[in-house]
């Protein structure tokens, strides 16, 4: 069937048509408040005009995105128009008709077109052995885990984000740089921090590395720095490139004066140190530890049980809280934390570059960084982790629960656990087993402590008095295994040789 | 890759496909006073839960058999008091005597949804794994894509999933019979069999084969020796297991009665709803030995003929989705066009008769352009059922064409099933294969 295609192209074709049915399929599942955020986006961009944008506030859902996203909204919105004009009214809040529901979903179909591009990208970068078996090959192995890749299929398709098409412009970026086109790895990251600044958090990653692989344009023979290589004229271009990227996206609001509020609205610093359900990082660990403390203090008597603060942590509402025992956090304090963590990387790329190999593990390492001690971390920022490497780390949860999507999720995820193990397996067969047997302890614990989160809790006495246990136990086990594999990460990183070899996963 | 990680990964992609339909709406969905199947199920799980065995087939005050009264066998019965049991204990107003009629609710869609998914699993999945492991040519990759290609079937996956059925029990035990009867395991074939005959009267279709099949093997093997011996093993293993699932009916004669009459009401109409086609379409499917590219072309053309119900039960996105998903894959995976050589669809017997009269038909690039052709069809039909209004003299125009189209589609099928049938060397492969 149609004009002839090799086997691999056929086979990746094949794989991204089939996720697309499957994602057509969810169109009527559940969807979030996410859903009714971007619709109220599509509304103001389409129904405002420009300088009221970030001003606007009838919903709750102001926009916190920046102005490039805005705009993609805008052209967006044009589009919706032809298929229920009354979503794009401002008012019409919390507005879900079927033809609603069905653009929306579609808009995110389809603009996973990039993200299949980019993983294309991505594949043509990988060395294969030829003459493999198909099922056995590097490529194929990385476009399923990517394209079929179960914690971004639930959170955007069925919590609803446009996560693929963020991530496709970032592996496109990567994939630049690998095939050393480095202008465009550059735009393409500049557009793409102009599309969702959380990207922020990998931005000293791709600093540092252009700067010394790409500014610098040669190294020694021991692989220092060379510094009378360095190119004025790319450290221009490249300057050029970003600002004006910059320029196109908030030039309209310096010029309209708006430059703080849009800032306020990117970046909120009134919400708590962690969300409402808590993100499996380091500050999940310190609150328990917190708890723990407090509850022993008082159980000893150390502690006055009147004087300890009333503020839930793992209440339903985003609010700022005090610890009780260890001292408090500060937006500051965790700044200074995410940037202690990923020094020693960006260190070690600057000294030891180890090519777009070492660029990747640095990326990865920051944005692994930023989730452990970021401040008001979303446990969906763990995807920005997970897909540049495709790891298999099981922190993403959707934020509400609800059991029609239960099955779905569990069928996903043992789709994607059985593929990523047997394949990861078959891949890295000479190294020795792919898992030691802490590590597979760990992740066989997931069952039980599902299966009591899930099915068990809910059946006991305590489900009306202390709802929120299972997810905050979920998180905690969680962290214990994203900070294990930030350790481990880090210590490849900073013990990898020259030669390229491919660090183990998880 | 393994074997059983590719199982695996099949099976889970057929489970994540069937529960994404789930998602969607059902038979008669908000629609009172009489609602459709969904509400027939769930009736029935009152009817049998509330009610004395002796009632559950006649009218009386408390059983309307009017509305939705039970016209399956018995074991479907038995299977809606399992339920019914399960349903007491999550909630009680689910199957409430007479308040419950017309309960519509997301738990409740949910519960009823997932009893189609436990049986699904417990039976019909583990009968085409064995049944594509043991029956089908070709390596075991091609194999596990066979298996994948008919976990996937739209048809099934619209009806249960969709609409709202219990198919997958029927059609698994039925394919547990042919298992059955494959391996030589002819008692326990039979036994299946039998079980799906009381759970759907409608596998009728299927047991003139069943019979033919059994009786051919006990004359070959001496009527008056161990073909005799086996005979009467077969029969009583039939007899004792229509007994056990009658039992409660035989007390009073006039309760078999009763349960024929339910099961076959002569004084309904030929055509019920058009869901009678459906049982067509599924037949052609399962009632023979064929894989592969029989399996796709029979089974690609049968979705269409459900499409007018599909489209009143508000199913049109996963019509068109698995109808899709299915035909590309199977073309994919199977690559069932270039294995459209006479040789391959065995119309070798068949080409050699019309080689004198029409030395010129090249087969495989007439099936080529056939397939294409009604696939074409399939889908300006889809197309036009759904956004073009029919004239005002023809209302019912688009449903009529539908199985017009299909209705040529099948007999086509029938001719060339029957074909292959006669025409083919008896296939000692398989029975190697069971001995």
């Amino acid at each position: 069937m149609a004009a002839p295609m090799t086997n691999d192209q056929s086979c990746f074709f094949a794989l991204a048509l089939g996720v697309s049915f499957l994602k057509c399929l969810l169109i009527n599942a559940y969807h979030s408040t996410d859903f009714e955020v971007h619709r109220n986006w599509l509304a103001l961009t389409h129904s405002l005009p420009v300088p009221q944008w970030y001003y606007e506030a009838t919903s709750e859902w102001t926009l916190d995105y920046p102005p490039l996203f805005a705009w993609f909204e805008y052209g967006l919105s044009h589009i919706a128009w032809f298929f229920d004009k009354e979503m794009l009214v401002v008012q019409n809040l919390n507005y879900a008709s079927p033809a609603t529901i069905l653009f929306q979903r579609l808009s995110v179909i389809v603009a996973d077109v990039v993200f299949f591009y980019a993983v294309k990208e991505c594949c043509k970068c990988l060395r294969e052995d030829k003459g493999k078996d198909l099922l056995g090959k590097p490529s194929f192995i990385l476009t399923v885990l990517l394209l079929w890749n179960f914690g971004l299929l639930i959170v955007d398709h069925i919590h609803f984000q446009y996560n693929g098409f963020l991530f496709g412009v970032l592996l496109l970026s990567i994939a630049r740089h690998f095939q050393n086109r480095h202008f465009e790895g550059a735009l393409l990251f500049s557009v793409l921090f102009n599309l969702k600044h959380i990207y922020l958090y990998i931005a000293p990653a791709y600093g540092i590395y252009l700067l010394r692989c790409f500014c610098f344009t040669q190294s020694n023979a021991d692989g220092s720095l060379q510094w009378r290589s360095f190119s004025v004229v790319r450290l221009v271009t490249l300057g050029t490139i970003v600002l004006s990227t910059f320029a196109v996206s908030f030039g309209p609001f310096i010029a309209l004066g708006q430059l703080p509020q849009v800032l306020s609205r990117l970046f909120p610093f009134k919400r708590g140190l962690c969300h409402a359900y808590w993100a499996p990082n380091i500050w999940a660990l310190y609150n328990i530890a917190d708890k723990a403390f407090s509850i022993l203090g008082v159980k000893f008597k150390l502690l006055d049980i009147n004087k300890l603060p009333k503020a839930s942590m793992t209440g339903g509402l985003v609010q700022e809280f005090q610890h009780s025992v260890l001292p408090s956090v500060s937006p500051l304090a965790t700044l200074v934390c995410t940037l202690l963590s990923i020094l020693p990387a960006l260190f070690r790329i600057w000294h030891r570059p180890n090519g777009a190999r070492g660029f990747l593990r640095c990326l990865v390492i920051c944005a692994l960084g930023s989730f452990m001690f970021g401040w008001h971390v979303h446990e969906k920022a763990i995807l920005m982790a997970i897909l540049p490497l495709s790891r298999l780390l099981y922190t993403v949860r959707s934020v509400q629960k609800n059991s029609q999507q239960l099955p779905i999720k569990i069928f996903l995820m043992l789709l994607f656990t059985i593929f990523s193990l047997t394949s990861l397996k078959t891949l890295f067969r000479k190294g020795g087993a792919l898992l030691n047997p802490l590590e597979a302890t760990y992740l066989l614990g997931l069952i039980p402590l599902e299966l009591i989160c899930e099915f068990v809790y809910p059946l006991t006495v305590w489900q009306k008095t202390f709802p929120f246990l299972p997810l905050m136990l979920t998180s905690v086990y969680c962290a214990l295994g994203v900070t294990y594999a930030f350790i481990r990460l880090y210590i490849s990183l900073l013990t990898c040789s020259d030669n390229t070899k491919k660090i183990k996963t998880q | 890759m393994e074997n059983w990680s590719l199982i695996s990964l099949c099976v889970l992609l057929g489970l994540t496909s069937r529960w994404a339909v789930s998602f969607h709406s059902y038979s008669g969905a908000g629609k009172p006073p009489i609602f459709g199947d969904y509400e027939a199920q769930r009736h029935w799980q009152e009817v049998t839960y509330n009610l004395p065995v002796h009632e559950w087939y006649f009218n009386n005050t408390n059983n309307d058999l009017n509305y939705w009264g039970l016209d399956y066998p018995p074991l479907t019965a038995y299977h809606s008091l399992v339920c019914a049991y399960v349903a007491k204990l999550l909630n009680p107003e689910w199957v409430e005597l007479h308040a419950s009629r017309g309960y519509e609710s997301h738990s409740h869609k949910l519960f009823m949804r997932a009893t189609v998914l436990f049986t699904d699993i417990l039976i019909y999945i583990p009968a085409v794994l064995l049944y594509c492991f043991y029956f089908c040519d070709g390596s075991s990759k091609q194999k596990v894509a066979t298996a994948l290609c008919i976990l996937l079937y739209p048809g099934l996956i619209l009806i249960d999933y969709g609409h709202f059925q219990y198919n997958s029990v029927s059609l698994g035990l039925a394919l547990w019979g042919t298992l059955g009867l494959g391996l030589g395991w002819d008692l326990f074939g039979c036994l299946a069999f039998t079980l799906t005959l009381n759970y759907k009267q409608m596998e009728l279709y299927h047991s003139l084969p069943f019979f033919c099949y059994l009786l051919g093997k006990c004359i070959k093997q001496g009527l008056t020796g161990r073909g005799f011996f086996h005979l009467v093993k077969i029969s009583m293993t039939v007899l004792v297991t229509f007994a056990l699932c009658w039992m409660p009916f035989l007390s009073d004669p006039k309760q078999p009665l009763q349960v024929l009459h339910r099961l076959f009401p002569v004084g309904r109409g030929l055509f019920e709803d058009k869901v009678a086609n459906t049982w067509c379409s599924l037949n052609y499917i399962s009632s023979y030995h064929v894989c592969e590219t029989h399996l796709i072309i029979a089974g690609g053309h049968s979705g269409i003929i459900m499409l007018p119900l599909l489209l009143k039960d508000g199913l049109l996105l996963p019509y068109v989705v698995t109808s899709l998903a299915f035909l590309f894959l199977s073309l994919y995976l199977l690559s069932a066009l270039e294995r459209s050589t006479e040789e391959e669809l065995r119309l070798g017997l068949y080409r050699k008769h019309t080689q004198h009269w029409l030395p010129k038909l090249n087969l495989s690039r007439i099936i080529k352009w056939k397939f294409w052709f009604s696939l074409v069809a399939m889908a300006a039909l889809s197309f036009t059922s759904v956004w073009l209004k029919p004239p005002a003299k023809l209302p019912d125009l688009f449903p009529v064409l539908v199985s017009v189209l299909s209705f040529l589609h099948f007999l086509g099928f029938i001719i060339y099933f029957n074909q292959v049938q006669l025409m083919e060397p008896q296939r000692k492969k398989s029975l190697k294969k069971t001995n």
